[in-house]
């Protein structure tokens, strides 16, 4: 055990995390360059294409350090906020981290918040500077940001390139002379912690576990602690590029079980693993279930696919189970899934990976968070659907999750953000200057408000500099009323959504605008109202087309016009009939971007 | 009943607002000739052998820059390779300025009996933003002049929702039209098409688009004019006095077979229809050295179905539900029908005695209407 390390990374974004990962695998020659495809450990297409690492992976390295043989095990994590409590459990199965920096951007929001969460668990960090070949790096300023945040020493800190291979050798040696080797006692009760699982459509569910205290045998009967379920262990084994079986895993060690599990969310993240002979008094501290944070619904464009939507779902349910979805009506877009996600990330990749896997084409409903509404009868209604709020006259009084934002700047953009924060009723509690021309934001705010666009305006007003992390604080009581949309005097279910009292003229009156531009104009006039209950806030009008024929058809060039008409008539096939209005598909996700 | 069209894609300079293929280099126009009587000669099997030949039409272009013995060497071909015995209509388009005794007795001398006149407007400010080489004068010597060689058949084209032009000076055009004894006049509203000069110049702001209030209204007087003057509009852009209907232009919405020579121009054998290659040089290089030279598509079941509906629709008589049933069965028009309602409702369609055809209501929003109608 005392040659084993743990270890995980902490980056933000685009910092080099999986680049310099890869470095590190090829110089343990865990990988052979054959085999080194760039970015290894992001194996979704999704994920090397936004350079986002969406699940946890784990990676087991040899490396011979002063002629002793030491095992390294890498286990990488999400980058995003969305997947936090996945990052938190990741963290919990390591002894060190890597603090890498891209040293042409200085420190950022999500960094920060990680970084706690790794040093609350007691985790080694070890700072390095990364990106130190490009000529925009900013060696002295970013050293300085480290060394304020850490407290550590300068020399601490490692100079490094995932490019050009720089630091690589001094990272390695660290990781063996600085991070602890894990403790546990290998005749304990078993525990096994689980920090994530894959879905095999031969295997079945893979368990990614690290063993904290005791020791697993192949076929052991084995227990799940918080969902009380038992398995035999048909095979477990460490995580090379490939899955390695072994006979017996030991405290320390990190790897995967293999006990014919079907469905993903048998297996929750953070769970404990143990021996039904010889169970552990204790689960393993820190597991909460996950609860989604954001919802929407997913409707397939063309009713008829609605079970194969269903079964889309399904199959990515297998390998996603923070995604949960129940099947709901819609007056105006029929069958379709009130969704769950933890994040609007999360509800992106969902709708991407719906697309591209599996060819459905899906029309995504406004989002919304999960409100509080107590009635008058003193009943508590969770409601995260605007069409599920009960009659006005039913309800006492509404509250909406707040969450604690960090937001961290270049000092220039302070004024936009504040702005941008305020309009969101943000609340700001202080501002801490990090270095010089970096500050650190905190905000109370209402998650609704930054459900939506928030994060895409932040990230356009500082010209991609601000970063933001938060959690959640708690429910606040808030004036909350429902907007309906009305098209041609039919409200439109679809359209509908829960906003502030003080904002609703202003959010109603450019929702008719946004749809103005959004619905192409028809053969009559289309009326485009806001309403609250039954008093109308705002109208905007599409005029009727009334008059398109094209006069010609020159020399006979019928193919032409055909070819138009019918091309007209495949792009309508795409919009969605409300009514006697033709709505197109993105306009029910893209009315809430408002300017 | 089958037609011949023969494009002439000569111009001496190009109009601001057509995208209709032309050439403006005149020398290679002997080249073009001695190509086109090829290709005549190599489709002379294009239409069934039983369809008898009944019109005959010299588009561009401009067919007028070609001189007599262009005309004659065409003609020659044609009556060569095809049978002519049965032709009714032969039309031959011609720009106002290239109107003169000799022009007229070599069109007379191919037995020409039709004169479509490229006038578009009775307005020199007008013309000149058109990019017109003609006129006003010469518009109306031009026709004056055929009339008295004894052409008794004479289309006008007319344009409107030109950039400069007003409700006043269309009702004047349009007076001016009918005043001149004309039997057929062609009224087409501008479009901007890609690739025009005027697109451009609409896409740099240099000229602004009619709106669309504007242009239904010039399109109501349009109707109105014609139609008290005693033309009848038998095609959505098209104006006859009784009898006098385009029977080659007809032929294009009436299903009915046509072969089109020279470079662009397009032919229909009811499986198929196919164009030539649109550029003279490659047309005349293709057809020298005996290689492709056109474009084909063989029509699906559902192609036939929407040209059919398409072509059918602009005309007045419309939409054959009998026809419809025979050529496509029974499904396709339960669908047809069905496409149909809302607008019989609205009252942009009329059924009547087993014909579909477009209310006046109806043609200003008939690209919409024919949307719905098609299938995919």
């Amino acid at each position: 055990m005392k040659n084993i390390r743990n270890f995980c990374i902490i980056a933000h974004i685009d910092h080099g995390k999986s680049t310099l990962a890869d470095r590190l695998l090829e110089e343990t020659s865990t990988v052979t360059g054959k085999e080194m495809q760039a970015q290894v450990l992001d194996n979704m297409d999704l994920e090397r294409e936004r350079g986002i690492t969406i699940k946890s992976h784990a990676i087991q390295m040899n490396y011979i350090y002063e002629g002793e043989k030491y095992v390294l095990n890498l286990i990488d994590t999400p980058g995003h906020v969305d997947f936090s409590y996945e990052v938190s459990r990741s963290i919990a199965a390591c002894e060190g981290a890597l603090l890498i920096v891209d040293t042409t951007q200085g420190i950022q929001a999500q960094t920060i918040s990680n970084l706690y969460m790794a040093i609350e668990h007691d985790l080694e960090i070890i700072p390095i500077m990364n990106k130190m070949d490009m000529d925009s790096a900013m060696p002295e300023e970013v050293e300085d940001q480290i060394v304020e945040l850490l407290g550590c020493k300068s020399d601490e800190i490692i100079k490094a390139s995932g490019k050009t291979g720089l630091g690589i050798q001094e990272i390695l040696q660290a990781i063996v002379k600085r991070i602890h080797p894990p403790k546990g006692d290998p005749e304990a009760p078993l525990q096994c912690l689980v920090f994530d699982s894959v879905f095999n459509s031969f295997r079945g569910i893979i368990t990614y576990m690290k063993i904290e205290n005791g020791t697993i045998r192949k076929g052991d009967l084995v227990k799940f602690f918080n969902t009380g379920k038992e398995y035999f262990a048909d095979e477990i084994g460490v995580l090379r590029l490939g899955m390695e079986p072994r006979e017996e895993l030991r405290c320390g060690d990190v790897g995967y079980i293999i006990s014919g599990i079907k469905v993903s969310k048998e297996v929750k993240v953070g769970d404990t693993i143990t021996h039904v002979k010889r169970p552990c008094e204790k689960g393993i501290e820190g597991f909460e279930e996950v609860k989604p944070m954001v919802f929407a619904g997913i409707y397939p464009i063309d009713s008829e696919d609605f079970e194969d939507l269903r079964a889309s779902m399904e199959k990515l349910q297998l390998n996603d189970a923070s995604l949960t979805f129940e099947a709901e009506s819609s007056a105006a877009l029929g069958f379709g899934f009130r969704c769950g996600f933890l994040g609007m990330l999360h509800m992106e990749i969902v709708q991407e990976r719906l697309d591209r896997e599996f060819d459905m084409d899906v029309i995504t409903t406004i989002p919304n968070v999960q409100y509080k509404i107590y009635t008058r009868k003193n009943e508590v209604l969770d409601v995260h659907n605007p069409s599920g709020m009960p009659d006005i006259t039913l309800i006492d009084r509404i509250e909406e999750p707040y969450i604690r934002a960090s937001i961290i700047t270049r000092t220039d953009f302070i004024g936009s953000i504040m702005s941008l924060c305020l309009g969101k009723r943000g609340e700001l509690i202080k501002q801490d200057y990090i270095s010089s021309n970096r500050i650190e934001l905190i905000y109370d705010m209402p998650m609704g408000e930054i459900v939506f666009d928030f994060y895409d305006k932040l990230k356009s007003i500082s010209k991609g500099y601000a970063s933001f992390d938060y959690h959640i604080s708690g429910f606040r009581p808030s004036k909350l009323v429902k907007l309906d949309i009305l098209l041609n005097g039919e409200s439109v279910d679809a359209l509908s959504s829960l906003t502030h009292f003080d904002n609703a003229v202003t959010i109603g009156r450019r929702m008719c605008e946004k749809l103005r531009e959004l619905i192409p104009r028809q053969q009559f006039d289309i009326a485009i109202q806001a309403a609250i209950g039954s008093k109308i806030i705002a109208r905007e009008t599409i005029k009727a087309v009334r008059k398109d024929v094209t006069a010609k058809c020159y020399g006979g060039d019928i193919s032409r016009k055909r070819k138009l008409l019918e091309k007209q008539k495949k792009g309508k096939k795409r919009m969605k009939q409300i009514g006697s209005v033709e709505v197109p598909q993105k306009a029910f996700m893209e009315v809430l971007k408002l300017d | 009943m089958a037609g011949i069209y023969i494009h002439i894609p000569f111009c001496k300079q190009r109009c601001g607002y057509c995208d209709f293929y032309s050439h403006t280099n005149l020398q290679l126009k002997q080249r073009y000739v001695d190509t086109l009587c090829k290709e005549i000669e190599l489709r002379k099997h294009y239409l069934a052998p039983n369809e008898t030949i009944e019109t005959l039409y010299f588009g561009g272009g401009t067919p007028s820059l070609l001189n007599t013995s262009d005309f004659e060497q065409i003609y020659n071909a044609l009556s060569t390779h095809f049978s002519l015995h049965n032709l009714v209509e032969i039309t031959v388009e011609v720009n106002p300025d290239d109107v003169n005794d000799l022009l007229l007795d070599t069109l007379k001398s191919i037995s020409c009996n039709r004169l479509s006149m490229g006038i578009q407007s009775f307005f020199d400010h007008e013309l000149t933003v058109l990019g017109r080489r003609h006129t006003a004068q010469q518009a109306i010597e031009a026709v004056n002049l055929a009339q008295q060689h004894g052409f008794s058949n004479i289309s006008i084209d007319l344009m409107y929702a030109l950039p400069n032009q007003t409700i006043q000076t269309w009702r004047e055009t349009l007076k001016l039209a009918i005043s001149m004894n004309v039997q057929h006049i062609s009224a087409y509203h501008l479009t901007y098409e890609p690739g025009t000069l005027f697109y451009k110049q609409k896409t740099n702001k240099i000229i602004t688009e009619k709106d669309e209030e504007e242009s239904i209204q010039l399109y109501e007087i349009l109707i109105q004019s014609l139609t008290e003057a005693g033309y009848n509009q038998y095609e959505i852009s098209n104006f006859s006095l009784p009898c006098y209907e385009s029977k080659h232009n007809s032929s294009y919405w009436k299903n009915t077979p046509y072969i089109g020579l020279g470079a662009s121009a397009h032919s229909y054998n009811i499986a198929s229809r196919q164009w030539n290659i649109a550029s003279v040089i490659t047309y005349c290089k293709q057809i020298e050295e005996n290689k492709s030279f056109f474009e084909i598509e063989f029509l699906t079941e559902k192609e036939k179905y929407n040209d059919f509906i398409i072509t059918s629709l602009r005309t007045s008589k419309g939409v054959d539900l009998q026809k419809l049933t025979t050529l496509f069965g029974e499904k396709s028009r339960s669908y047809f029908i069905q496409q149909c309602q809302p607008y019989v409702h609205t009252n942009m369609l009329c059924e009547k005695d087993n014909f579909v055809r477009l209310t006046q209501k109806g043609i200003f929003v008939s690209d919409s209407i024919l949307e719905t109608l098609i299938d995919v």
